[in-house]
This record gives C-alpha cells, structure tokens and sequence, in this order.
C-alpha cells in the first residue's frame, strides 16, 4: 500500500504538488489521472525518495522509501524509458540493478524474458525503440519480483498492440496481488486499466473513488430525442423543469431518462423519431472535473471537446 | 558495500569511457616516453623524470575520464535509476568513487612503469634505473596521483553535474589558474605553495627546500583537499533532488 | 543576414554564452585587478601586466564557442538547422561568424577592462598605449579571440561531443604546446610553428625597445615569425581546420 499525507512540493515559486494525500490499496490497478503538468511524475519521484518533498511524506507499507532496505525487492518503477545510458547494452543496464540489490544474476534473464527482450539483450539501449525501451524499463521494474509497481505514463507513445499489452500486463500483476499505480493523462486509457483512480490538477486532489463511480458521477447522462414535432415536445418537456439543449435537428435532455421522456411524449401524442441515452465522455467528465486545474490552457471553442487532452506522444 | 562496488564496476565497464581513457592515457604517454627517449641527444643522460614527460597528459585524461563518469549519469538520468536502486545515496557515491580511483589508480601505475620501461628500453642510460626513494615516488607514485586527481574529479562532477562545465573547471584550475595564482607579486608565490595540484607534482617531482610540506606531506595535502571536495559533494547530493 | 540573425538568437537564447561571456570577463579583469592591486618595485604595473589573465578568457571563449556547435548536435538541433537551411556551408558559416564576433567582442572588452581597471587602480603609472607592440598587447587580445573561436568552431564540428572537443581544446592549448617545447631537440624547432604560440607572438612579439619594462607581461613567444604575420598564420590555421570540418560535415549525416 502507498500513503501520502499531506505530500507538497515547491519549486521556487512554482507549486508543483500542493498538500496531496491519497492511498492506493493492494492488489489493484491505482490509475494517476491528471493534465499535464498537473504533478503527476512529482509526486511518483517523491514516492521513490528522488525528490525531497518539501512537506508531507509519502510512505510504502508504513516505511520512507529511503529507509527500504534493497529497496528493487519491495518497489518496482518505470518513471522514465529514457534513464538508461544510451551505449549500455540492455543486459548490462539491469545486471547493474541487480548487482546492487543483491539480486541473482539469472534474475535478468528471467524479466527480459518477461517482457520479450531476449533477442536484444546484448544490443545498446540507446538505439531501442520507444516501445523497447518502455519494455526495458518494465523489465527493471519487475527486477526485484516488488510488491508495489508504479509506472509513469507507460503507454506514452506505444502503438497500440503495446498499449494493449502493457493494459493486460497491469491486470496480472494486479491480480497477483500487487499493488500497481499507473499515471496517465488520458481518462479513456485509464478507465480500461485502473480500478480505482486517484485525480488530481495543479497539484491537488480532485477525487479518489473506484473508476466506475468516477465516471458515473463525472458523466452527465443526456438523451438525445428527434421528432418531427420538435416545438410541442420542447414545450411540454420544459414545463417539467429539465435542463434542454438543441443540438441540430435534435434535443438533448438532461436529467430525465428515455423511459419518462417517452411516457411524456405519449402522453401529449408527440411522435419520436429517436430516443436515444447519452453516455458523456469520459474525456468530458475529466475536462469538467480538472477543467479548471488545467496548467496549459488550448485555444478550443466552448463545447468543442478535444479527443484527447494532449496529442498522445507528448 | 562489496555489492555497491561491483554495481559500480559493471556500470562503468560496460560503457566504453574507462577503455578509450586507459588507451589514450596508456598510448600517449608510453608514446611520449619513447619519443624523448628516442630524439633525446647524448650531451645530458636521460632520467627517469624525462620517462615521465607524459604523465601529466594522462593525469588529464584521467580527470575527464571520472568527472565523464558522474556527469554522464546526470546526463542520461540514470543517476535517478541508481537512487532508485539504492537510496542511501553517500554509499553508492563513495563506491562509485571507489571505483573510478581504482582505475584511475592502476591505469596511472601502468603507464607510468610503461614509460618507464619503455625508456629504458630504447636508451638504457644509468640514470634511468630506479635507484632510491625519489626514483620510485617519481614512478609509483603517478598512480598514486592519478587516483587523488579521480576524486577530485568525481567531487566536482557531482556538485557540477554537467560535462562541460566539470572538465573546464577540471583542465583550467591545473594547468592554468594555479599558475597564474603564481604570477601574483608578493603574495603568489606562497598562495601557489598551497594550489593542490602544485603539491601534487611536488610529490612526483621532489621537493624543493622552500616548500613548506615534504613530499609526502604534499601528496597528502592533495588528498586532503580532495577529501574535502567529495565531502561537501556528498553533502549536496544528499540534500538535492536526484 | 538572416542565417547571421537566426544564429545570433540560437547563441543568445542559450545560457553557455551567457556563463562563458561571464566568466571570462570576470576572471580576466578580476586577475587584472589583483596584479594591480599587488603590484610594487619589483614587479610593476605595465600595460602588458595588465593582461596577464588573457589567456584564461582564450581558453574560456573557446570552451564557449566549440559549445555553441556541440550542443546543437546534443539536442539534435543540427538536424533542424539544417532542415531550415539545406546548405550546410551556409549554415555552419553563419554560427562560425557569430561565434567569432562575439569571442573578438569579449576579447576587446576583457582586455580594455583589465588594461582600464589597471589605470582606475594605479593612476600614478603610465599605461597609456603608445606603441604598436602596446596596442597589439591589449586590442589584439580580440582578434586572437576570434580566430581561437573558429578552431573551436571547427573542433566542435569535427568532434560534435562537447565532452571530446572542450577536452581536446584546453589540453592542447593548455598542455601539448607546452609539453613540445620539451621534447629534447626537436621540441622546440616544432614549437615555434604551433598555432597557439603564434597567437601569442601577435600578442606578445616585438617588444619596442623604447621605454617601459617588457620583462613584467605574460612570457614573450619563441616564434621568430614577425607579430602579424603570426596572425596570419593563426588565422590560416583556423580557415584550414574550419574548412576540414565543414567538408565533412556536409559529406556525413546530420
Ligand atoms: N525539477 C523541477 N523544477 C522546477 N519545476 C518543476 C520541476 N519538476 C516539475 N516542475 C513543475 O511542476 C509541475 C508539475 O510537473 P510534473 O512533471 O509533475 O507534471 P505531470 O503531471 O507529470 O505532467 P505530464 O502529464 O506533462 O507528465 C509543472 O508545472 C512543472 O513545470
Ligand atoms: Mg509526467
């Protein structure tokens, strides 16, 4: 289990992480949701004793991280592909972390089995593909068989049979009882990954909850209704008190679902064309929820909601 | 701490900087020596001193070879991955210092006997053998030195943590700040007797009465101050966020 | 005139410049300072005293023009550059242009800043440049700087680490040249034809015979060349390796 209490970090005059405490549970996919710059490889870098937090502390099982002994054995990371040396062969780079946690040497051959490495083994890091190298740093990751896994961003710029690989690769790990906590900045990705879902924006938590209640209590449910009698229906609608919008040649209601929109259009002898329930965007019910945290602001007009926050590969 | 040591030492053998180093250092210098011996004239015999015409060319090396070994992982971040590995951070530092002056220490020896022979070899002149303590400090003790010269190298690449500012800072102070603290009137020449490099080649060279320090008191001196370095380097880089 | 506009702004909206210009000028007038300061009967104050920290500046400004090529090739914004410009010759030419007008800059103001600091601390000497051997001392400190940027230029290029070629810049100039000269015999024959002790010659070489002390002043070169032919020299040395290094790098990839 990890627990943060009270976790912020200042740099200089930026708030980088702003009074944040959360746990995530054993045994789960944990998902780490946030904009960008929203604090997110922070936070995981003072979960890991990188950066000193500048107050509040994150704790691993009850411990500081810099207080584990043969930490690999306890915590496993992969914050960035990137933090290996460039002329290091791949087998190299995690003989080295063995070594240091006394960890058996047959141990690397095992993880770059794991995650498919084998026949690369002995080539440079530095020419490994993005997605080599996010599998290099999972195999660093799984070195000490950890308890607690996190990963920062781990499908930022994988194709999509690898985003589908790491997904299922969380949920084993999650279903070997670990504890797994993942960050991300696309709800959409994490809704298929992460059980539960810590949000925060600008550095501070927005919710913990389990990633079906976020998204039900984010998502505003709509009905979308089209009728030749457009005019009648919106009067007898709005007489009810729900909220109505016209988006083209149809109405979105909200706060009424299809059953009593249909029982009411009987009633006043309307004909319905479509009747149809609307499940909001996950991408909507994070803009909505962060939308106000939101570091970097985009030139979007009102209602035009990008696909995704960020182009993926950032 | 022996499994912190052989972490260091798989991290530095397996990228290529300690080999092109101990070739360079080893081909200079070893060159060096054969050319002197080879173009030296018979009117002066040649000295064991001259076979170590080189040394001071590999003992640069050597200083960007251990500042590139720390600075390299601040570069490549894989000072975070080692943090991560070992949070105890003075301990994987001091090893990895190790390390570096062990090479730092047994290339210096290398090289030095290397000229050495090599010298003696080509001219064989009387004054090449070694024949007192002098003679042997002057040899033996280039590893020595260059073993101090890695943690003084290490030190400034942790607090630097950037390649090109640690080498300048690394080349500049020895080969020239130190001598231009020299040039100062009045004051220079006692300022210099204090430049930590300067005591170093005293310790190689001999001492000249003036000097306040005996050769090994000299060489002592240098790492001292050396030791001081690393200290507060290891302060900040416990203090700092990797 | 725009590549010269677009190198400028790549060079001033990096930080090394800024360290460089910084510590160069610092250490230079600084040192400068001192000597004055410290000066006495036995070790007065002339105009060539005053500029006893030049070479330190040299080596600095080196560092900071073989960086201003390396660590385009670091970000790979090599490759950039020469996606907006295609002709590399251009391009590269462009930066050696900026770099050296800068370093040349640097140079000036670092040697009338020692030589002005020298006059501010010692009014009572007489630093007033009245021969060519005193004006090469203190305004040609500049034109050395220039040509040495375009060594570090050309370095940067051929070596395209900034590691490797601020090594091998501050080794060579600060060690090789010297080491030569003691190599017995042919030692110094060589010596006197190495590059950085030609630029030392424009500076240091054909001490007037007229009045002030020459003795107090950065070590006089062994090159017999005359002072401007010795920049000359210099300056050759540093077209030829530039050109080197513009030639290959237009043969090999980005
Ligand atoms: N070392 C640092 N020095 C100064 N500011 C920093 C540092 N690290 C992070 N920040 C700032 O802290 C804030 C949070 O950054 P962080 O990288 O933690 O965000 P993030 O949630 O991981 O974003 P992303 O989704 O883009 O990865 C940003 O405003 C960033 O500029
Ligand atoms: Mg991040």
């Amino acid at each position: 289990m990890i627990e943060a209490v009270g976790l912020t970090k200042r740099y200089g005059k930026t708030l980088a992480v702003d009074n944040l405490s959360f746990t995530v549970p054993t045994g789960r996919v944990t998902g780490f949701l946030g904009p960008n710059g929203a604090g997110k490889s922070t936070t995981m870098r003072m979960i890991l004793g990188l950066d000193t937090p500048s107050g509040g502390s994150a704790l691993i099982d009850g411990k500081r991280y810099r207080d584990l002994h043969q930490p690999l054995r306890t915590v496993g990371a992969l914050l960035d592909a990137k933090w290996v040396h460039p002329n290091r062969s791949a087998r190299a780079h995690l003989a080295w972390m063995a070594k240091s946690n006394r960890l058996p040497a047959k141990r690397v051959d095992e993880v770059l089995d794991i995650v498919g490495l084998s026949a690369v083994a002995g080539k440079r890091a530095g020419g490994f593909s993005l997605g080599m190298s996010q599998r290099l740093g999972i195999a660093a990751a799984l070195l000490g068989d950890p308890q607690v896994l996190l990963f920062d961003e781990p499908v930022n710029g994988l194709d999509p049979e690898g985003i589908l690989w790491i997904r299922k690769f969380m949920h084993r790990l999650a279903d070997e009882g670990r504890t797994v906590f993942v960050s991300s900045h696309l709800l959409s990705e994490m809704a298929l990954t992460a059980q539960e879902l810590v949000v925060i924006g600008r550095g501070k938590l927005i919710s913990q909850s389990s990633t079906e209640d976020f998204v039900s209590q984010a998502t505003e449910n709509t009905v979308r209704v089209r009728s030749p009698q457009l005019g009648a229906l919106r009067t007898a609608l709005g007489r009810t008190g729900v909220s109505i919008r016209d988006e083209g040649e149809s109405l979105i209601v909200s706060g009424m679902d299809c059953a009593d929109i249909g029982e009411l259009a009987a009633q006043t002898g309307t004909v319905l064309h479509e009747l149809s329930p609307q499940r909001g965007s996950l991408e909507e019910a994070f803009m909505q929820l962060t939308g106000d945290s939101v570091e970097y602001h985009t030139e979007i007009a009102e209602g035009q909601v990008p696909a995704t926050l960020v182009p993926a590969g950032k | 701490m022996t499994a912190l040591l052989a972490t260091e030492r798989i991290k530095l053998f397996t990228t290529r900087s300690p080999w092109w180093s101990m070739i360079m250092t080893l081909g200079i210098t070893v060159g060096l020596a054969g050319m002197v011996a080879l173009t030296h004239a018979g009117d002066r015999p040649l000295t064991v001193e001259h076979s170590q015409f080189g040394s001071q060319f590999g003992l640069m090396i050597i200083t960007v070879m251990a500042a590139l070994a720390v600075t390299t992982e601040y570069r490549f971040a894989t000072i975070r991955t080692t943090f991560q590995a070992v949070p105890n951070r003075t301990s994987i530092l001091l090893a990895k210092t190790a390390v570096v002056t062990g090479l730092a220490v047994v290339v210096g020896e290398i090289t030095a006997f290397g000229s050495w022979a090599v010298a003696k070899l080509i001219d064989g002149g009387p004054e090449l053998s070694i024949r007192d303590s002098g003679d042997l400090r002057m040899v033996a003790g280039v590893g020595l030195v260059y073993g101090v010269a890695a943690v003084m190298a290490v030190a400034v690449g942790i607090l630097v943590r950037q390649s090109a500012g640690a080498i300048s800072i690394l080349l500049i102070w020895p080969l020239l700040a130190e001598n231009l603290v020299g040039l100062i009137p009045r004051v220079g020449d006692d300022l210099r007797n204090w430049m930590p490099y300067v005591n170093a080649g005293r310790f190689l060279n001999g001492v000249d009465p003036e000097m306040p320090l005996s050769a090994w008191g000299a060489l002592a001196y240098f790492a001292g101050v050396a030791a001081v370095l690393l200290g507060t380097a290891l302060v900040v880089a416990n203090r700092r966020d990797a | 005139m725009t590549l010269l506009a677009v190198e400028r702004m790549k060079l001033f909206t990096t930080r090394s410049p800024w360290w460089c210009t910084v510590a160069a000028l610092a250490v230079t007038i600084g040192f400068a300072a001192l000597m004055a300061g410290t000066a006495d009967a036995q070790a007065p104050l002339t105009v060539a005293a005053t500029q006893f920290g030049y070479n330190f500046g040299l080596v600095v400004v080196m560092v900071m023009a073989g960086l201003a090529i390396t660590t385009e090739y670091r970000f790979s914004t090599m490759r950039a550059t020469f996606l907006a410009v295609p002709n590399r010759w251009s391009a590269l030419l462009a930066k050696t242009a900026v770099v050296a007008v800068l370093a040349g800059i640097v140079g000036e103001i670092a040697a009338f800043g020692s030589w002005g600091i020298g006059k501010l601390i010692k009014p009572g000497v007489d630093l007033t440049l009245n021969t060519a051997y005193e004006w090469r001392a203190v305004a040609g400190v500049g034109l050395v700087y220039a040509v040495a940027a375009v060594v570090a230029v050309a370095v940067g290029v051929l070596v395209r680490h900034s590691a490797g070629a601020i090594s091998l810049v501050l080794i060579y100039n600060l060690l090789v040249e010297g080491l030569i000269v003691l190599i017995p015999n042919v030692g110094p024959k060589i010596h006197k034809w190495l590059p950085f002790n030609m630029a030392h010659q424009f500076v240091t070489g054909n001490p007037d015979p007229t009045g002030r002390d020459v003795n107090f002043g950065p070590p006089l070169s062994d090159a017999t060349l005359g002072p401007w032919a010795a920049l000359a020299y210099f300056a050759g040395f540093a077209a030829v390796l530039l050109v080197i290094a513009l030639a290959v790098a237009n043969r090999r990839d980005a």
